[in-house]
């Protein structure tokens, strides 16, 4: 049984907007072992990217962690201050965002964002973390990185931008690496490569990995556990084979039949309707609305998150009944 | 129908003097690329950012002047109508027979205008239709995209993004097109409401007996929605073939790699993934001869001293611009 690393229970994370609040993570829960990268599948709305800044206290305002808990290594990361939070990041749990352009500060130096990092947590001198950040840009495949050190982030290109933002995450060796859409902004064979990158160095650094995307070929490609989110709630949880092949929620089917496949031609099925709203979410079942297998349960009560199998669980009334259909046809 | 032939379009690079600008340079955007488009057949344009997709698209439609090169449309000369020397009338003709749905459904409303007057604009241009049956129009456009008549008192911002890439569609149409051109229609859309897009798109095409030049960078959506698909690269077409052809058999060293980077669904997909070296050079200093040859696996002196031509020698229809595709049949 693989060590515990990331322990997420019942997490609530509402934004006190002046239109209402809006409950964007409303009970939650998501583990991720040592060594492991799960996936955090779903669209907007679902709540996958505000789980990660929980876990990391990092929600902007008007966003609020209300309820739950996130335990890492066995700490209480809720009770932990905002200078004992900064210590944890970088050495314990990092994270690379979806744009480089954003997340990378756009009036410094490539070298001076990263040396700041490793001074910040370790006792090096100025030469030393030179040296060590240039070892990392090595290790993420930016060709030149005596040159790049000097460079600004707007010199370089979407790819070389999002390599730096992995260097930067990876300068203090996390545990944990959140990965939010890192490639949604970039070209598909870029993607390729930084996908490859994130693998190689997940071996090699022995990290644990969450995955955060919309992207079902990314979840099947890099991803051994998924958990499926919508509107703020846990769906499906299962191995990432069990979800393609044999998923049990209504959403999970859905997903699968609206994705298209580069493999093969097909036709899409269509999800009708949209994504709620999360200020007034539906009543019962958040997905009762566009589930074409409702019933009047699902419109009156929440379904709770019930085990399937060893390691696979689903939040549906109808679960034991329903015959779903999963890519394996 | 559309029968564009060696499109040029290069943008001038300029360096700000204090007294002029002087031309530095110039983007190679579009760089002899000629193809067909049948009546009611939809042609997918592929690329990567900066291929020259998104220029091609707006120079076929006149919205950037083209450098060199033709383009008829039911044979009408499109570059010459749309000149300085041009026919007014036909102009306008042309106008109502070719439109364009953009990629960002956010900025291309106008804000300040109800869902009713975007539409109905184009009946105050083209005056194609009576007056007291305009609003009969509006809401049978509206209904043809899957909207409600109420919706034409709205405004855009009251609308999610599918529904505002409807409205765009609906607004298209007004005008009883002939071909139109899509770019990017779907991409910033959440997967679920993707699939009613394009199936809209596919329904659209059969009732009306439209012609599409849909441009992605999404392989996955373009072999859902094209009959017949074109590979850009760096300004030029590399590959031109039967969506199945181009998809299963791919001729082209570029067009394997950007198909095999792809992430498909399905956790029994086993990808050799074959990553491309380095990135996209820039278009404003093409590699000379065959402009993939600096990435390219299968590169031989001929690749580097003379450019090939795109040709279907090898098998009949599928045009590939390689010295080598014979490799791969």
């Amino acid at each position: 049984m693989a060590e515990r690393l990331l322990d997420i229970s019942e997490l609530r994370t509402y934004f006190f907007t002046e239109a209402g609040v809006v409950k964007a993570v409303d009970g939650i829960s998501v583990n991720v072992n040592a060594g492991e990268t799960i996936g955090l599948v779903g669209e907007s709305g679902s709540g996958k990217s505000v789980t990660a800044q929980s876990a990391l206290r990092i929600v902007p305002k008007p966003g609020r962690i209300v309820g739950g808990s996130i335990k890492f290594d066995g700490e209480d990361l809720l009770a932990k201050s905002e200078d004992e939070m900064r210590k944890f990041r970088g050495p314990k749990m990092a994270v690379v965002f979806q744009d480089p352009t954003t997340s990378l500060n756009p009036v410094y130096t490539v070298g001076k964002q990263l040396t700041d990092i490793i001074r910040l947590h370790r006792d090096m001198t100025k030469e030393e973390a030179r040296k060590s950040s240039l070892q990392i840009l090595e290790r993420v495949g930016i060709p030149a990185p005596e040159e790049r050190l000097k460079a600004y982030p707007h010199e370089l290109s979407g790819g070389m931008k999002q390599r730096v933002a992995i260097a930067r995450a990876l300068t203090c060796e996390p545990k944990l690496l959140f990965a939010d859409e890192p490639t949604t902004n970039l070209d598909v064979t870029v993607q390729a490569q930084v996908l490859d990158l994130l693998k190689a160095l997940q071996k090699e650094f022995n990290m644990a990995m969450v995955m955060i995307t919309h992207d079902m070929g990314i979840i099947a490609d890099m991803t051994r556990r998924v958990t499926v989110l919508y509107a703020g709630k846990v769906m499906e949880v299962a191995d990432t084979a069990t979800i393609f092949n044999s998923p049990k929620h209504p959403y999970t089917e859905a997903l699968l039949k609206a994705v298209p496949n580069v493999a093969q031609t097909q036709t899409l099925e269509v999800i009708p309707g949209n994504i709620p709203n999360l200020i007034e979410p539906p009543s019962g079942c958040v997905f009762h609305p566009r589930c074409k297998y409702a019933k009047e349960i699902c419109m009156k009560e929440v379904p709770p998150l019930e085990k399937v199998d060893e390691g696979h669980y689903v939040a549906c009334h109808r679960w034991r009944e329903l015959k779903l259909e999963g890519r394996a046809s | 129908m559309l029968q564009v032939k060696s499109l040029v379009k290069f943008f001038d690079v300029l360096e700000r003097g204090v007294l002029r600008r002087k031309k530095v340079g110039e983007v190679h955007a579009v760089d002899h690329v000629t193809f067909d488009i049948m009546p009611s057949e939809t042609l997918g344009l592929v690329g990567e950012s900066g291929c020259g997709k998104t220029t091609t698209g707006k120079v076929i439609l006149d919205l950037e002047e083209a450098t060199e090169g033709s383009v008829v449309f039911g044979g009408m000369d499109v570059v010459q109508t749309f000149g300085k020397s041009g026919n007014r009338d036909d102009a306008k003709k042309l106008r109502r027979a070719m439109q364009m749905v953009f990629q960002n459904p956010y900025n291309s409303l106008d804000p300040r205008m109800t869902i009713y007057d975007i539409i109905s604009e184009a009946f105050v241009i083209h005056k194609h239709i009576p007056r007291n049956q305009w609003k009969n129009r509006v809401y049978e456009l509206l209904r043809m995209v899957n909207l409600e008549e109420y919706h034409a008192e709205r405004y855009p911002h009251e609308f999610s993004g599918g529904q505002r890439q409807r409205i765009a569609i609906a607004r298209a149409l007004a005008v009883d097109p002939e071909f139109v051109v899509l770019d990017e229609p779907v991409s910033s859309l959440d997967v679920s409401i993707r699939a009613q897009i394009l199936n809209l798109l596919i329904d659209l095409q059969q009732k009306k007996k439209l012609a599409y030049l849909y441009i992605s960078h999404d392989l996955s959506s373009v072999r859902q929605i094209s009959q017949r698909v074109a590979v850009m690269y760096l300004g030029e077409i590399v590959e031109l073939a039967d969506t199945d052809s181009l998809y299963d058999k791919p001729l082209h060293p570029y067009t394997q790699a950007l198909i095999s980077a792809v992430p498909v669904p399905d956790v029994t997909h086993k990808t050799t993934r074959i990553i491309l070296p380095g990135e996209v050079p820039s278009p404003i200093n093409p590699p000379p001869a065959c402009r993939f040859h600096p990435r390219c696996p299968y590169a031989t002196e001929i690749c580097r001293q003379e450019k090939p031509a795109l040709e279907d020698k090898l098998v009949k229809g599928h045009f590939v611009a390689c010295w080598h595709a014979d490799k791969f049949v």
